[in-house]
């Protein structure tokens, strides 16, 4: 592509002139009554053009309600504004309904749209130009939000960075205003740019228009094809189209280049709130991009709508999010929002913002209204916290103090709470000034390292790997190795805040790496094989790395599947081998050149804070896309202390790490761990004796494993020698951690370790080990249920529950209450539920009570019985989802100013001794006629009937009148999907209690690919919608 | 309050005039044969009377009368469109102009959810508009276009509401239950498609007290449309073996392709216009298309503004089909 010039736009005919025009009426979603023709003068010359643009505010005016501000829409190549038909009718809809009322501004681009053909080329600085001519023209007053698309959202900004005094915010859609020198452009965009195709391709035929419209997911119809082609039917009226392309700055000394790095640079600047919408699909704004507008406005609230793509304003609700983000910023509480953010504020994202309001040379202060509004919440947490300082007592704080404790103990009435308590319920946060030393003591806790430092000369056994043969590694070999493979890691160019995703099995290797790009203040990525390789794939791209670490497998997966990332190999390859999956280096290699950094005197880099993210973890994304989950140091570490407190895990502990996210916690916390045998993308294949031996090699009193595991180890017992047997006696504590499991199965595990207590501790990817009980305890709530046996209309089936326990913290308390029916829930309908007991030590469990409709939007509450959302908090809890503001925005509850409350998305019940009980997930809730239905309490007492080995309990129809259906797997199962037989419909009804509409039977239900466990609801809900609709037949 | 209600030989049509008539009311009926109900007044007479018609039946029934329930209807699943539109369109418009000279100031029509089906599954939505275009088959249609006649005519004085019961079904009926009795008795009974169509039915004696209700709530409710269900939607083979099991007669055991049975429906369908007899046709179309899709639907609206539930459950309903056909044989 050498052959492209500085400027294309010669190559293309000189297009006729022609006088905008009004859209011809009839196009799909469009309302005549938005268009008006302008004629505005162009600055510097004596010309002047037509415009064609959408704008609500006639109908605002009609509605008789005062705009709070307006919205500037840039449409990008090959659309027009015709792509903010959503915004337009969503923001008039809005102002209808009682809501803040936005003017929506949709231009059409001279050259485009129904705008004027001007005859002219048209190149970016002078398109800025254009845009304030009309703006100037229509005494655009402030405040004013643009929000731009593809090319549009270059020429939003350029306008953004020229009118301080109008500018509230901006919002963009998937566009670029940086292309990097070296840096090959987008391919479609190279090809179209090529010679003898630029013109027949933008202009003399519809192919770049065609080829844009369908890149929307699902494919856009045929109407709204239409919509967007009717400006642009012939050759002549596509001129501006072979334009917009010709002026991408491909080259250095391409006219447009001065502007487009004008832009880039003022951007920078923009002392306004910032929204990024992305449709990752998209195959010429890449994530790339995304990353390059997020490095320059990191203030920004960024969401990826996974799935979507370029036609994000098609693929997605933006208009929605828009409104949502614009609410957020008027709201005079944005204090909450700001504190829901989490530790962005602490990481300084909204005080980056305030840092360019007052650095030298940045913009003036807002003259609009809503800049005012918009971005004070810095300004008043200072006042708050100014507030605070001033009542708080000096004696009563030591530690370095932070924002958010003082704005908690100033807001929330809570007696102060030593900083330094490693329990405390306020996350631990770092000190306002001093290094992360200091911040590290004012958090509390420890950093992930620090048993590598303090126990560096120890030749004490730090780990174990049984396989391929039994391999011991001292705390002094870890330390040196971890401290090695970071000076490596740095030398290559690994910096704080670059994301590395690690594709290794749990190993020593695994574990040395981890702690080395978390000491370095890398962020390590996560995910788990679990997730299938397409949900991997779309989970390691999310997370865009910059390095990958791999086994074999990892990496070739990588190349086959084009994950980002320079590649580092954990084995050695031959050459030829390595090139093809793109190796550029190895571990051995990385600890030679680390070794030899640190010989010649190199330290390694400053500590991370507790604030810095540590990691994104990966949803098991049983509920849609995996989601990223980012965890701070100080919450990992926080992780860390949750285990001790819990499970008694410290230093000298021998841990048996058969469940990876605890287990690599070992060295943090001074335990030894071994990994056992095992195939962890298998984890049946761990047996008994594979246990038995790692519990052996370091006489380990602690054993973690996963439910599937389990399930193997308990089936190979018998192979067991006496010698196993006598290990496993001296194992104190064993957890099976992932996914609940039945009662029998934690019994039998239990009596392979007869010393042991079993736990199954309650959490999620977001909130790990938020509650916990024992298997005495799960007998305990089987116990307390069978107790109002006698009054009730279906204990005899309750009495028998599989799954159902107390709480270790609350044995007290056990079956001192008898679990009444939630009051939402009506009473030939007890809620029922799998007892996970009771909230760990550093962890509060509230309830947020279920409204007719299914939606928490009860206060929360520790109201027993009561059916609702169960909500957490925890120092422990996740910090943020990654790139995902809509999701991260709608797991807050906000309560309290300064306290971390996550929704789980699980619904539940606490009962009078404080245990948890869980019902199902949010969105399985069934929403009849007559109130809302949790599915587990059903599907529990379906289970009772012998004939029944597992079942699901769905609600089909619309919500609010919705039909209760059952789904059964028999014993024996079933061959093919059928009907329940009538006399196994009448018992499954009679169990229930409440109208069942159809009992169908199924060979198998459809189960989460991580667990094999989590019955999939919603796909079961979906299939017997079609079943019994009369559908096809078909296996759910 | 002295109610007309027309159509009261019918299985439904008499349920109605005993309820109201047990209320306290005072009951007029008025239909073709006599109705067999005691403490009513029964006037014969046809709705296809031209109105102009010297002492024709019809201007005496409605006479003095404070209220009109007009069930009167051709239901059928073929015969003459001719006769569909003369007794559902013709007919409705004759009584309602008979009941606004007689000063009548509520008028209830019975109506059927089919008035707004065109086919597809209907899964939990309330009562859309009556829609004579998409409705299917002639029944549905001249039903659809007399309810949109009767809501017209809603006005001050004259509150008109439309209720639409959707398959009524009890002891005693001939109409649905007896037909699908006899045809498994005769094994000419076939389950089309899986049997797996959600589908809710009506008990006569909730669609009575509904109608019941929508009387004495008109005043409120006028020029609104309100579909009647038992609001317990089963899938259609168990509902037809629940029918059966009641009978006494094996429950449909062979099946036929929905998609077969929609075809041969319309072939059927087409020759017994050619050729009509006293027996009606094995399978139409519509009832192809009935049996093998989803109908169930909001109650939500209905049971509020009524305020009126069902209080005959299903499997009580089978319970006194059984004792009906037990004291039969």
């Amino acid at each position: 592509m050498t052959e492209i010039r500085a400027t294309a736009a010669s190559r293309l005919p000189r297009p006729r002139p022609a006088e905008a025009t009004l859209p011809p009426s009839g196009l799909a979603g469009l309302k005549p009554e938005w268009s008006r023709l302008v004629e505005v003068a162009e600055s510097g010359s004596s010309a002047s053009h037509g415009w064609h643009l959408l704008d609500n505010g006639p109908q605002l005016d009609a509605l008789g309600v005062i705009p709070v501000g307006t919205i500037l829409c840039v449409h990008g190549n090959p659309t027009w504004s015709y792509l903010w038909r959503g915004l337009l009718a969503a923001a008039t809809d809005a102002a209808q309904s009682g809501a803040p009322a936005w003017r929506v501004i949709a231009v059409d681009q001279l050259d485009m749209g129904f705008s004027a053909r001007t005859g002219g080329f048209r190149p970016l600085a002078r398109r800025v130009q254009d845009l304030g001519d009309l703006t100037d023209s229509l005494d655009l007053a402030g405040p004013v939000i643009t929000l731009g698309h593809d090319w549009g959202g270059v020429v939003s900004l350029g306008w953004a960075v020229d009118h301080p005094e109008l500018l509230a915010g901006v919002m963009l859609l998937n566009t670029a205003v940086h292309q990097p020198a070296g840096d090959k452009i987008p391919a479609p965009l190279r090809l179209a740019l090529g010679r003898g195709i630029l013109g027949p391709a933008t202009v003399a035929t519809p192919a770049f228009l065609a080829t844009t419209l369908n890149l929307a997911h699902p494919p856009l119809s045929a109407e709204v094809k239409r919509g967007y082609s009717a400006p642009y039917l012939t050759g002549e009226r596509r001129g501006g189209i072979g334009g917009f392309v010709a002026d991408i700055p491909v080259a250095p000394g391409h006219e447009s280049r001065a502007e487009l790095d004008r832009i880039a640079e003022g951007v920078r600047v923009l002392a306004v709130p910032a929204l990024l919408l992305w449709g990752p699909r998209d195959p010429i704004f890449s994530d790339r991009y995304l990353d390059d507008l997020v490095e320059r406005m990191p203030h920004a609230r960024v969401h990826r709508f996974e799935g979507a793509g370029h036609l994000l304003a098609e693929d997605a609700d933006y208009a929605a999010a828009a409104l949502l983000w614009l609410g957020d910023a008027l709201e005079p509480g944005l204090l909450d929002s700001v504190h829901a953010e989490t530790s962005r504020s602490r990481n300084g994202d909204l005080d980056k913002l305030d840092q360019r309001r007052g650095a030298p040379g940045a913009l003036s202060a807002a003259t609009s209204g809503l800049e005012a509004v918009a971005v004070t919440a810095p300004v008043s947490l200072v006042e708050l916290v100014e507030t605070a300082v001033s009542r708080a007592e000096p004696g009563a704080m030591t530690a370095p103090v932070s924002l958010v404790e003082l704005v908690e103990t100033a807001v929330s009435d809570v007696a102060p709470v030593s900083a330094a308590a490693p329990s405390s319920l306020v996350e631990p946060v770092e000190a306002a000034d001093g290094g992360p030393a200091a911040a590290w003591q004012a958090a509390g806790t420890h950093p992930l390292w620090h048993y590598l430092d303090v126990l560096k000369d120890s030749d004490e056994t730090a780990l174990v790997d049984m396989q391929p043969a039994p391999r011991t590694v001292s705390w002094r070999l870890l330390s040196r190795r971890v401290r090695q493979i970071a000076a490596g890691l740095v030398h290559i160019g690994v910096k704080p805040g670059d994301r590395v995703s690690l594709l290794v099995p749990p190993s020593a290797d695994l574990t040395a790496v981890l702690y080395a790009c978390v000491r370095i203040g890398a962020i390590v990525v996560v995910a788990d094989a679990g997730l299938g390789l397409p949900g991997l794939t779309r989970a390691v791209r999310g997370a865009r790395p910059d390095f990958v670490i791999g086994a074999a497998p990892g990496l070739m997966a990588a190349r086959a599947l084009g994950w980002p990332g320079r590649k580092i190999s954990v084995a050695r390859f031959p050459a030829p081998m390595a090139r093809l999956l793109s190796i550029e280096h190895t571990l051995a290699g990385l600890i030679q050149l680390g070794q030899a950094r640190l010989e010649s005197g190199d330290l390694l880099p400053v500590e991370p804070r507790p604030s810095d993210a540590a990691a994104v973890l990966f949803t098991s994304g049983s509920t849609g896309p995996a989601k990223g989950v980012v965890y701070t140091h100080g919450q990992l570490s926080a992780v860390s202390n949750a285990l001790f407190v819990q499970y008694g895990v410290g230093v000298g502990t021998g841990l048996v790490a058969g469940f990876a996210p605890f287990a690599l916690l070992g060295p943090a916390l001074g335990a030894r761990s071994v990994t056992p045998d095992m195939d962890v993308t298998a984890p049946k294949t761990l047996t008994a004796t594979a246990v038995a031996a790692a519990v052996a090699a370091i006489d380990a009193t602690v054993v973690f494993l996963s439910p599937a595991a389990l399930v193997n180890v308990v089936a190979t017992a018998d192979a067991l020698t006496p010698a196993d047997h006598a290990a496993l006696d001296g194992v104190q504590r064993f957890l099976s951690a992932g996914a609940p499991i039945s009662e029998s199965l934690l019994t039998q595990a239990a009596a392979l370790m007869p010393g042991a207590t079993a736990h199954t501790p309650y959490g999620m990817t977001e909130g790990l080990l938020m509650a916990d009980i024992t298997l005495d305890g799960i007998r305990a709530a089987a116990a307390s249920l069978a107790r109002p046996a006698d009054a009730a209309a279906h204990d005899d089936e309750s009495a028998r529950l599989p799954e159902t326990a107390v709480s270790t913290s609350s044995t007290s308390g056990a079956g001192a209450a008898a679990p009444a029916e939630g009051e939402q829930l009506s009473a030939v309908n007890p809620a029922g539920g799998v007892c996970v007991g009771g909230a760990t030590a550093t962890t509060r469990i509230r309830i947020s009570a279920l409204d007719a409709r299914g939606a928490s939007v009860g206060e929360l509450t520790e109201e027993p019985d009561l059916t609702g959302e169960i909500v957490v908090s925890a120092p422990h809890v996740k910090d943020h989802y990654d790139r995902l503001w809509l999701t991260e925005r709608a797991s807050r509850r906000g309560a309290v100013v300064g306290e971390r409350w996550h929704r789980t998305g699980d619904v539940g019940h606490l009962d009078g001794a404080g245990r948890l009980w869980v019902e199902g997930r949010m969105p399985h809730v069934i929403v009849t006629a007559d109130g809302v239905t949790t599915p587990v309490g059903p599907e529990q007492r379906i289970e009772t009937l012998p004939e029944v080995f597992r079942a699901a309990f769905v609600g089909v129809g619309p919500l609010g009148t919705q039909q209760q259906v059952a789904v059964i797997e028999t014993v024996p199962p079933a061959r093919r999907v059928h009907r329940a037989a009538e006399p196994l419909a009448a018992a499954v009804r009679a169990a229930v209690g409440s109208p069942v509409a159809a009992v169908l039977v199924v060979p198998g239900l459809p189960t989460d690919i991580r667990h094999n466990s989590k019955i999939d609801r919603s796909r079961l809900s979906r299939w017997a919608t079609g079943i019994l609709s009369g559908g096809k037949w078909v296996k759910p | 309050m002295r109610v007309l209600v027309t159509g009261a030989s019918g299985f439904l049509g008499r349920a109605v005039a005993e309820r109201i008539s047990a209320a306290g009311h005072e009951v007029r009926t008025f239909q073709r044969r006599p109705s067999g109900l005691t403490g009513v007044e029964d006037v014969h007479g046809s709705i296809t009377t031209p109105p102009d018609t010297p002492y024709a039946g019809l201007a005496y029934a409605v006479s003095g009368m404070d209220a009109v329930v007009h069930l009167a209807a051709k239901v059928s699943l073929t015969g003459d469109p001719a006769e569909f539109e003369a007794v559902n369109v013709g007919g409705t418009r004759t009584v309602l102009q008979a009941s606004q000279q007689a000063g009548a100031s509520r008028f209830v029509y019975v109506s059927s959810p089919s008035v707004a089906h065109a086919g597809s599954s209907i899964m939990g939505s309330d009562a859309l508009p009556a829609s004579p275009e998409q409705a299917r088959g002639d029944y549905a249609r001249t039903k659809a276009r007399a309810e949109l006649l009767a809501l017209a005519a809603d006005a001050p004085g004259f509150s008109v509401v439309a209720v639409r019961p959707h398959l009524v079904w009890g002891p005693g009926d001939t109409q649905l239950i007896d037909r699908i009795v006899d045809r498994a008795r005769r094994g000419r009974l076939p389950l089309l498609g899986h049997g797996a169509a959600l589908i809710d039915t009506t008990y006569v004696d909730n669609a009575a007290s509904a109608i019941h209700a929508a009387l004495d709530a008109a005043p409120t409710v006028h020029g609104q449309s309100y579909v009647i269900t038992n609001g317990e939607p089963r899938p259609v083979a168990e509902l037809l073996a629940g029918i059966c099991g009641a009978a006494g007669v094996a429950a449909p055991a062979w099946r036929v392709p929905a998609s077969a049975a929609r075809a041969a429906g319309s072939i059927i369908e087409a020759i017994w216009r050619r050729r009509p007899g006293a027996d009606e046709p094995p399978m139409t179309r519509f009832l192809a298309e009935q049996l093998s899709t989803a109908h169930w639907f909001d109650q939500r609206r209905t049971r509020a503004d009524l305020a009126w539930t069902p209080v005959v459950s299903l499997d009580e309903g089978f319970a006194r089909l059984a004792t009906h056909y037990r004291a039969a044989r």
